[in-house]
């Protein structure tokens, strides 16, 4: 029991981790391995206003989300789309955003150790025990946990509901009829990818309140993300968050049964049999 | 063979003899910059071999590379050391072979992923096995000199060079320069593309594994941390790029520059060497495509020559 609920609980921070790399991969087609950094850096800000400037990690957000959603829309329009625009086919893009990405991760590496060191850096919010169901749980985690869901809650009634949404949905099936339909593509995957970093951003945020974070502990969070995203299906957030929690209960049980130091080496033996048995991902068809 | 391979044939050997002879006129510093680069010719010319017409980024060199210094690591004192490299290359294709039939059926994203984690991975596995043996790091006490370790790898690289120019001219080689053009193109035509991609990638992963299994003594220490230290799957896939895949030359082309500049940068700023990474990845995906093998190709067109 106290395993299925640590591993829930650690699942929906991930889950909004990958949401918000689904949305860059799923619908702007961007490969993007310089999340995990973009996690670090919503975590370094959490820190940073909270021993700073006593501001509460939940109140962060208003500011978090906005700056990152902005840093995004920047980083897309003037570094990735020319890669679009010169892409010639779908696996050109792959490779070039793929390497293009690889060198943001460790420019951001590098800027994040020289501005900040290269030391962990965490702090006590919220570290008080809460009682549950028999066992006793950090606040932090719970209050993350919430957090998560009601955020990736509002994202995926936006994305069903809003005509905005919809665009990004029309993008993600096909872009090319899409751009048939009416929809401006360029600016809905600039959206996306924009909207996707803001929400990684904001579980570094939340990530920050109970995790112990270094500079280059980034691509860490972009392979589990990657792992979640193959698992769950690419542009699926049902499967995505499915798949989330997964991951959070198999990681959580390999800690506490066998030990701490293979957490990764449980998420590679779930991809392992997701490549296997469902390559196209839990809920996915399988395709010719 | 036609003029031009008895010609590329000799300015190879030459150049090799010239490599090999290192050790008898440059100094101990030279030979210490001669072996890391040898070390990494060797490591991104083979990479490029699988990587170059496929272009699937592999980046597992550090799983491999590290399961050869293991090899050596657990066996130096019950077998002869010459028998390790060949052990650790048989090792290290049989992983590639794994990993291979598990990604390379499926699209180049899924390996990519896979591979970046994978030294990680292998770490974290190694690192348990050990915590549950009882010991923690291992030395290798042997009494092979730099000079001996440097001429295995420039006769290694000999080997890769030679594997390449004969993969080249193959149909495996043909088959896989389709594959990297259209790969549905190369399905019509009767290529069993699955097969001829784990096929080649068994290639880099032998010869990482052999490089490990050489470069252990070097270290002397070897723990989990230092040997799969994903870093160098990066560095080499830098080094590749940089140079061009598209020759079997290209690779040393990016070597000789990316690590000269990178011994300056450790030894001036030794926390900007990420950064130094990262905008490397960035000169290359936005001002040099191709490497400068395409930049080389790009002004023999412009100036006349004929290619």
């Amino acid at each position: 029991m106290f395993i299925l609920i640590t591993g829930l609980l650690l699942g929906g921070t991930y889950a909004l981790i990958a949401l918000g790399l689904n949305l860059q991969y799923g619908v702007a087609r961007i490969m993007n391995l310089a999340n995990g950094e973009m996690l670090v850096a919503g975590g370094f800000a959490a820190f940073w206003l909270y021993t700073a400037g006593q501001v509460n990690p939940v109140a962060a957000l208003i500011v978090i989300a906005p700056v990152a959603f902005v840093a995004n829309w920047l980083i897309y329009r003037f570094m990735l789309q020319p890669l679009v625009k010169r892409a010639k086919s779908r696996g050109a893009l792959e490779v070039d955003s793929i390497l293009a990405t690889f060198g943001m991760s460790f420019a951001f590496v590098g800027i994040m150790t020289w501005a900040f060191g290269g030391g962990y850096f965490n702090y006590a919010f919220l570290a008080q025990p809460l009682e549950m169901f028999g066992s006793s749980y950090a606040q932090n985690r719970v209050v993350a946990f919430v957090l998560a869901v009601v955020i990736g809650g509002a994202l995926w009634l936006w994305l069903t509901y809003s005509r905005v949404g919809l665009n990004l949905r029309a993008v993600a099936v096909n872009p090319a009829s899409a751009s048939l339909v009416g929809v401006d593509v360029r600016r809905a995957s600039a959206l996306a990818f924009a909207l996707g970093g803001a929400v990684t951003a904001t579980g570094g945020a939340l990530v920050s309140m109970f995790f112990t974070l270094d500079a280059s502990v980034g691509v860490l969070f972009t392979m589990k993300a990657l792992i979640i995203i193959i698992m769950g299906g690419v542009g699926d957030i049902r499967g995505t968050i499915v798949a989330a929690v997964i991951l959070g209960i198999a990681e959580t049980a390999v800690a506490r049964l066998i030990d701490p130091g293979l957490t990764l080496a449980a998420a590679y033996l779930l991809f392992l049999l997701v490549l296997l048995f469902r390559p196209a991902g839990l809920f996915g068809k399988a395709r010719g | 063979m036609s003029g031009t391979d008895w010609r590329n044939l000799a300015i190879s050997a030459a150049l090799l003899g010239l490599a090999a002879l290192l050790p008898v006129y440059g100094s101990p510093y030279w030979l210490t910059m001669g072996t890391t680069m040898a070390m990494f010719v060797v490591l991104a010319t083979s990479w490029a071999l699988f990587s170059g017409p496929t272009h699937y980024i592999s980046l597992a060199t550090a799983a491999f590379f590290g399961i050869g210094t293991f090899v050596t690591g657990l066996g130096f004192q019950s077998l002869p050391f010459w028998v390790l490299p060949p052990l650790a290359a048989i090792i290290g294709a049989g992983l590639a072979a794994l990993v291979g039939l598990v990604t390379l059926r499926l699209s180049g994203v899924y390996f990519v992923i896979f591979t970046l984690g994978l030294a990680e991975m292998v770490r974290q596995v190694v690192t348990w096995v050990q915590n549950q043996t009882g010991h923690r790091g291992m030395y290798v006490l042997t009494s092979i000199t730099e000079r001996e370790i440097y001429w295995m790898l420039v006769g290694l690289g000999a080997l890769v060079f030679l594997a390449g120019w004969l993969i080249g001219r193959s149909r495996l080689g043909f088959a896989l320069r389709i594959i990297g053009n259209d790969e549905t193109v190369a399905k019509h035509a009767g290529i069993d593309t699955a097969l001829a991609k784990v096929a080649l990638f068994m290639v880099p992963g032998a010869v990482a594994a052999a490089t490990g299994a050489i470069l252990a003594p070097r270290y002397i220490y070897i723990e989990p941390a230092t040997a799969f230290a994903p870093l160098l799957s990066f560095q080499v896939v830098i080094m590749a790029l940089l140079g061009g895949t598209g020759r079997l030359w290209g690779p040393i082309a990016g070597v000789i520059p990316f690590s000269l500049l990178w011994e300056a940068i450790t030894r001036q700023a030794p926390n900007q060497t990420l950064l130094l990474l990262g905008i490397a990845f960035l000169v290359i995906v936005y001002l040099l495509p191709g490497g400068f093998v395409g930049l080389w190709d790009r002004l023999r067109r412009r100036f006349g020559g004929h290619s």
